[in-house]
């Protein structure tokens, strides 16, 4: 069955690269395929014009499209996620003041984000003992890695980020308005945004979202299962154009062009996205740099291959923070949107992602290795650990 | 809130034969920056009978008016981004009084489509029933469209506008230049327009290219 022309949905974020450049360097017409990208506002549109097809598909937030798939939020449609935008790719960013706020309280580096955890729990306590307003922290979805990565740095310092902090969602364009303005104190969202407020004075990168979990499936290219299973042909078209785009992004002589490609559909400039695609990033308003090579990883280290155990990692943070209840036939559900098979059998097969990753695939900062098959595990441990609250308290 | 929901099951002015029960009392916010269009929607919304019906313009701490509001219904335009804010009442049920749903089923996908089509996204609060909904959500829906048609109005009203400047420029260039009288030199130009085949707007902006060309 032919497809006509795709209609596919993006936001205006840096990891919507291999999309932009499979549909404006002519990836997606090396494969016969008539593409329009279409820019949207929200992730709720996104999320609801693939649901009810106006979208063919989709540049999705991963926990988007497992929550989609559990209806758990919204409508339930089952959706399909056969190869990764990006992996990794968002920042933390705190205002000037609530960094010093941090720094003074740190015993260590700040840069280490279990002394800031830390740093950040004495900040919120005082708070508290003087009945100031609670800290507040923007993230961009309440099924993002912006949530999901804020709660998890948080919680390591024995913050409640339900009870001790506020998190609100703010579409993108806003963070850095709301933080000049002091309606948030701090945000985490992808690129460019970090590096806009940076740019501007009015904001620091405290922490990389690769500092807080080293590899997490930040973005998806989502399609309806349905429509994956009327349109395979087609599917396999787009996930070969994808993945050729991926390595066209990835590969250093090609930077000025991709960047220049991007920057257009985001209206930045080039040398914005540039620093998120080399990971070479303004962390503070005086210059200072911090550079990694897993800032953003598009096509790398097999970061575009579907994984199943980030199917499980994003279903165990919607359960630890009380979005849906455990259950094997939930985590089965999440995984079955993962589907690396579609992806193996367009571009036949990928290579390991080889050395210097994570042995448990996520490779968060603190905390038990991550075990996909043992989720009750998981959240058990970060139970006991937030038992371990009032202690802290008291110590302070 | 509870009492009033109850209470106006009985009152329904205008209700319809279709669509469900009108209801006074259903009190509805609409999340809209285009303040044309909210009126628009707010008028509709009157005559229909809803007299409870308040526009958010602000969308700083858009929850926490959402919330201070207590409102049955919220309308949001479709194209603000502010539609992320709304998600998260999804998830935060509990700070909120009662629980949030959006009115949208499994069942309902061709009046969702329908809805965002025109540009609406509307989510009710509280367990109020879809019907009672559908007749506010068509009356979005062809108020959003009429909003649309007047906008296109008056873009081919701006466009007429712009086209007759560009003829009358182009007229003032031949007079110049021909000698013509301002019906010699709009009569040549039409009659180019019908030999070529093409739009008068069109030969008077080749007129004024090949004018600026020539200085």
């Amino acid at each position: 069955m032919t497809a006509g022309k795709l209609r596919i949905g993006y936001i205006p974020l840096v990891d919507a690269a291999a999309l932009i450049v499979a549909a404006d360097l002519g990836f997606t017409a090396a494969e016969n395929l008539d593409v329009e990208l279409v820019r949207e506002v929200s992730w709720s549109n996104v999320r609801d014009k693939l649901n009810i097809g106006l979208f063919d598909a989709a540049h999705l937030l991963a926990p988007v499209a497992v929550a989609s798939s559990l209806g758990i939020g919204h409508v339930r449609v089952p959706i399909v996620a056969p190869f990764n935008l990006g992996l990794n790719g968002n920042a933390i960013t705190v205002s000037p003041r609530l960094f010093a706020a941090l720094e003074s309280r740190a015993e260590g580096d700040v840069a280490d984000p279990r002394v800031s955890a830390q740093a950040l729990a004495r900040v919120v306590e005082e708070r508290k003992s003087r009945d100031a307003e609670p800290l507040t922290f923007g993230m961009t979805f309440p099924f993002s890695h912006h949530n999901y990565q804020l709660r998890y740095w948080m919680a390591a310092g024995g913050i409640d980020p339900d009870e001790d902090v506020r998190l609100v969602v703010l579409p993108p364009p806003y963070m850095v308005e709301s933080l000049t303005n002091g309606h948030v104190d701090g945000f985490c969202v992808g690129a460019p945004w970090n590096s806009v407020a940076v740019d501007a004075g009015i904001g620091r990168i405290l922490h990389f979202g690769c500092e807080i979990q080293s590899r997490v499936t930040e973005k998806v290219f989502a399609v309806r299962e349905r429509w994956a299973a009327d349109h395979p042909e087609t599917l396999a078209a787009l996930i070969r154009a994808l993945a050729a785009a991926a390595s066209f992004t990835e590969a250093p002589e090609n930077l000025a062009t991709v960047s220049a490609a991007i920057a257009s559909r985001l209206g930045v400039t080039p040398e914005l996205v540039g620093r998120a695609l080399t990971g070479n990033l303004k962390i503070a308003p005086d210059g200072q740099v911090r550079a990694t090579s897993r800032y953003l990883m598009i096509g790398r280290n097999g970061a575009a291959r579907p994984d199943l155990i980030q199917a499980a990692w994003i279903y165990a943070q919607i359960v630890r923070w009380g979005q849906a209840p455990l259950s094997e036939e939930s985590l089965m559900l999440a995984q079955a949107v993962f589907r690396p098979d579609l992806y193996d059998a367009a571009v036949g097969g990928s290579p390991p992602a080889g050395p210097g990753e994570p042995g448990d695939g996520i490779g968060a900062f603190i905390g038990p290795a991550f075990v996909p098959t043992d989720i009750a595990g998981h959240l058990a441990a970060w139970r006991a650990k937030r038992s371990g609250r009032a202690r802290l308290s008291v110590v302070r | 809130m509870a009492e009033t929901r109850k209470g106006s099951d009985a009152s329904s002015p205008g209700s319809q034969p279709q669509g469900g029960q009108r209801d006074s009392s259903l009190k509805i916010a609409i999340v809209d920056e285009s303040p044309i269009r909210a009126a628009i929607l707010e008028d509709g919304l009157r005559e229909a009978g809803f007299t409870q019906v308040q526009r958010i313009a602000e969308t700083h701490n858009l929850l926490v008016r959402i919330y201070a509001m207590d409102p049955d219904v919220i309308l949001i335009d479709l194209e603000s981004p502010s539609r992320d804010m709304l998600e998260q009442m999804f998830q935060m049920s509990r700070s909120v009084k009662r629980p949030v749903a959006m009115f949208v089923d499994q069942s309902d996908t061709a009046s969702i489509q329908a809805a965002v089509d025109a540009g609406v996204s509307a989510y009710i609060v509280g367990g109020l029933k879809k019907e009672r909904i559908t007749s506010i959500l068509d009356l979005c829906i062809s108020r959003f469209n009429a909003f649309h048609r007047l906008q296109t109005e008056l873009d081919q009203a701006k466009d007429a506008l712009d086209e007759r400047k560009v003829i009358d420029r182009a007229k003032g260039v031949l007079m110049k230049a021909k000698k013509f009288t301002e019906e010699e030199a709009y009569a040549l130009m039409r009659k180019t327009a019908m030999n070529e085949n093409k739009k008068i707007v069109d030969i008077a902006q080749s007129v004024l290219t090949a004018a600026e060309l020539f200085k």
